[in-house]
């Protein structure tokens, strides 16, 4: 794959343009990652929100380049730091794998070798890219333990991955991706698996090391508490596309996608009455190899009517409403931000 | 660990004492709860037109006519601390672990399946390297390029391997290769190997073979679906995001998850094959465990099938026990206190 003319490195740190994933099956093409675009700046934070199979764990992975050399067609243009990826040679983004992006995995039980120690698997990240003795690798694993906040980490450094908690799994799994420094750190679901005391800690330290690297970082989640602690934006995928992208003070206080209005819709909150009802989305993610015509959402968006039937025959383009704030709706912005103002703002605020 | 092991042993001592008590009663109690008499068991032991009194001699001999339980600690203290027995006019000292007579030739009977240990082992021994070197590479280039003309014939060989019973491949390469072509010595020619070594590898090659064949095709089907099993898990994902390379991806995270379990699956094979490889060794003649235990059943020589009862168990009790002890040298998460 070559670069198209006319594309030049971008200024942001990382850029993703027109991205596509697409993994050819027997049923059909699975459309999981469909035109997907942003940029990122060093010590930035980017939330990727969405429900399951939204293409949120793809898209990262595909920035890694796991999917390279895979039966996954890929197009479309990943920048990171001056350098095209998806155009790029496996064996070269493999280099980069690991010491210029790093990854932090949900559920760090099953994403650690359950025969390798803790310390060897942290040992083996460092050596890949370090041509250091095991010694030095190991006094180096030690402190990346200490700097997550293993207590005694000279000595668990020995334990297997089923002698931690949970919440020190998930801590020596970023030691783990921050053993080279990344400069690009993803995180998928980090705080999924834990508990919510422990997912607060987390948080918290993912913030400390990233200012401490002034790394990017893309955090995936479903979780909108988790993007409202960390982003700076938020970009919302629906069916393999961003629906809505802009500051996290877009997302949380002028929304103006339904399915955002959905997602907030949905998220339980301390200071609602508990007999409030939540505000579910009706019906279930599209299947992303019959993605529905048109608007990918309009089976499920409570103002397809609203369109004058454009939501079933034509897809919407993402545009910007003001400021960088995109969304992808073929309502009129006017309309949409008066819906948002008087019928979903009064209803997540009533109590 | 010594702990573990302390326990594990004791285990497999009980264990031991339940298969004897289990093959006794397979022998004795049930014949005599479905109404078999003292008498009616001796006489097929003293000859086809025996008389009353003889047939009452060999019920004396024999013991028969004592309680069952009396019968099972003889056989069992035989067993652990030697048995003398009266054989007729004389009388003989059977050491520990004393399994009695063979009915047809009066010989000792441990000391008979020592002699046919050998062979066994041979077999057993050279057919497990072929089998684990052939199936796991097999199955594990498979499953790397599944999907493939060369998975898919890897695959149908190895669904044939599976299905063809021992006695028709081991018969097939017999009389291709050493009937008609005459690279390989027939059946029946096994020798020692401090007889001649050289002798002993060409009368191996064909059973070597066959047995592994069929084990090789079961361990490259096994191989096969735990690689691709290992390949999906979110620690492979995890390994490849490190950076590092496909082929380390594969020799130190997968194989490492994969070949355990095939480890402990191939110490029970091995246990039970030096039990006795029944039909590799019928088919070609071999003097092993596995020939002796079939003679002496088409004999009717209850002490020998008794003996080699016992020798497998002990062998496939002892394999459970190596295996569990080194699961957990392997698999660090069954460290057990």
């Amino acid at each position: 794959m070559t670069t198209a003319p006319g594309s030049s490195a971008p200024d942001s740190f990382l850029e993703l343009r027109d991205l596509r994933i697409h993994f050819p099956t027997e049923d059909g093409v699975v459309k999981s990652v469909d035109g997907l675009s942003f940029k990122l700046d060093r010590g930035k934070t980017l939330g990727i929100v969405g429900e399951s199979g939204s293409g949120k764990s793809v898209t990262s992975l595909g920035i890694l380049g796991l999917h390279k050399g895979g039966r996954a067609k890929i197009s479309g243009e990943i920048w990171l730091d001056g350098e095209e990826l998806v155009g790029a040679s496996v064996d070269h983004v493999r280099t980069l794998r690991g010491k210029k992006m790093a990854m932090i995995f949900q559920d760090p039980l099953s994403s650690m070798h359950p025969y390798y120690t803790v310390g060897a698997q942290i040992i083996e990240a460092y050596r890949i890219h370090h041509k250091v003795s095991k010694q030095v690798a190991r006094k180096h694993a030690i402190d990346m333990l200490g700097r997550v906040g293993i207590p005694q980490p000279d000595k668990r450094v020995d334990s297997y991955p089923h002698e931690f908690s949970g919440g020190m799994r998930q801590r020596a799994m970023i030691a783990m991706a921050l053993s080279c420094d990344p400069e690009l750190l993803i995180a998928d679901e980090p705080t999924t698996a834990l508990d919510v005391t422990v997912q607060a800690q987390i948080l918290d330290l993912m913030l400390d090391l990233q200012r401490e690297f002034n790394s990017a970082l893309i955090v995936i989640t479903h979780d909108l508490g988790v993007v409202a602690e960390l982003s700076d934006d938020i970009l919302v995928m629906y069916g393999g596309r961003c629906v809505e992208y802009g500051s996290a003070e877009d997302i949380f206080y002028r929304p103006e996608h339904p399915y955002t209005w959905g997602l907030l819709g949905s998220m339980p909150r301390l200071d609602r009455e508990p007999t409030d009802r939540l505000m579910p989305i009706k019906g279930s993610p599209p299947s992303l190899i019959n993605v529905p015509s048109g608007c990918a959402f309009n089976p499920r968006c409570a103002y397809e009517g609203r369109t004058g039937g454009k939501a079933t025959t034509e897809v919407p383009q993402l545009a910007e409403t003001e400021g960088g704030h995109l969304v992808r709706c073929h309502m009129p912005p006017a309309e949409r931000r008066a819906i948002w103002e008087n019928e979903i703002k009064p209803m997540l605020e009533s109590t | 660990m010594v702990a573990f092991i302390v326990r594990r042993v004791i285990a497999a001592v009980l264990m031991l004492a339940v298969v004897s008590a289990a093959t006794f009663a397979i022998f004795f109690l049930i014949p005599r709860a479905l109404g078999q008499t003292p008498e009616g068991m001796a006489s097929r032991y003293v000859g086809r037109d025996a008389t009353p009194e003889a047939i009452q001699g060999a019920v004396k001999r024999l013991h028969l006519d004592d309680p069952l339980i009396v019968q099972y600690g003889r056989f069992a203290k035989g067993i652990v601390a030697g048995e003398d027995y009266s054989l007729g006019p004389r009388k003989a000292e059977c050491p520990a672990p004393c399994f009695g007579y063979s009915f047809n030739n009066n010989q000792p009977v441990w000391p008979t399946l020592l002699d046919r240990l050998p062979a066994t082992m041979s077999l057993a021994a050279g057919a497990a390297i072929l089998w684990l070197i052939a199936g796991v590479s097999i199955g594990i280039v498979s499953a790397l390029r599944r999907g493939t003309a060369l998975d898919r014939a890897a695959m149908t060989v190895a669904l044939a391997g599976v299905s063809l019973p021992i006695y028709f491949t081991g018969l097939v390469s017999l009389s291709v290769f050493a009937y008609t072509l005459g690279i390989f010595p027939g059946g029946g020619t096994y020798t020692g190997i401090s007889e001649n070594p050289v002798a002993w590898f060409q009368a191996l090659v064909l059973p070597w073979i066959t047995l592994a064949f069929l084990y090789a095709a079961l361990y490259a089907r096994l191989t096969r679906a735990g690689m691709l099993e290992t390949m999906g898990e979110d620690y492979i994902r995890t390994a490849r995001a490190k950076g590092l390379k496909e082929s380390t991806v594969v020799t130190k995270h997968a194989l490492r998850a994969t070949l355990t379990p095939i480890l402990t699956i191939f110490g029970l094979d091995v246990g039970l094959l030096l039990g006795g490889a029944v039909l590799t060794e019928s088919t070609f003649s071999i003097p092993g465990v596995g020939k002796l235990v079939i003679d002496a059943i088409r004999g009717n020589d209850l002490p020998v099938v008794l003996g080699v009862t016992m020798f497998a168990a002990f062998f496939i009790v002892l394999a459970n026990l190596i295996v569990d002890i080194l699961y957990a040298v392997v698999d660090p998460r069954v460290r057990l206190s």
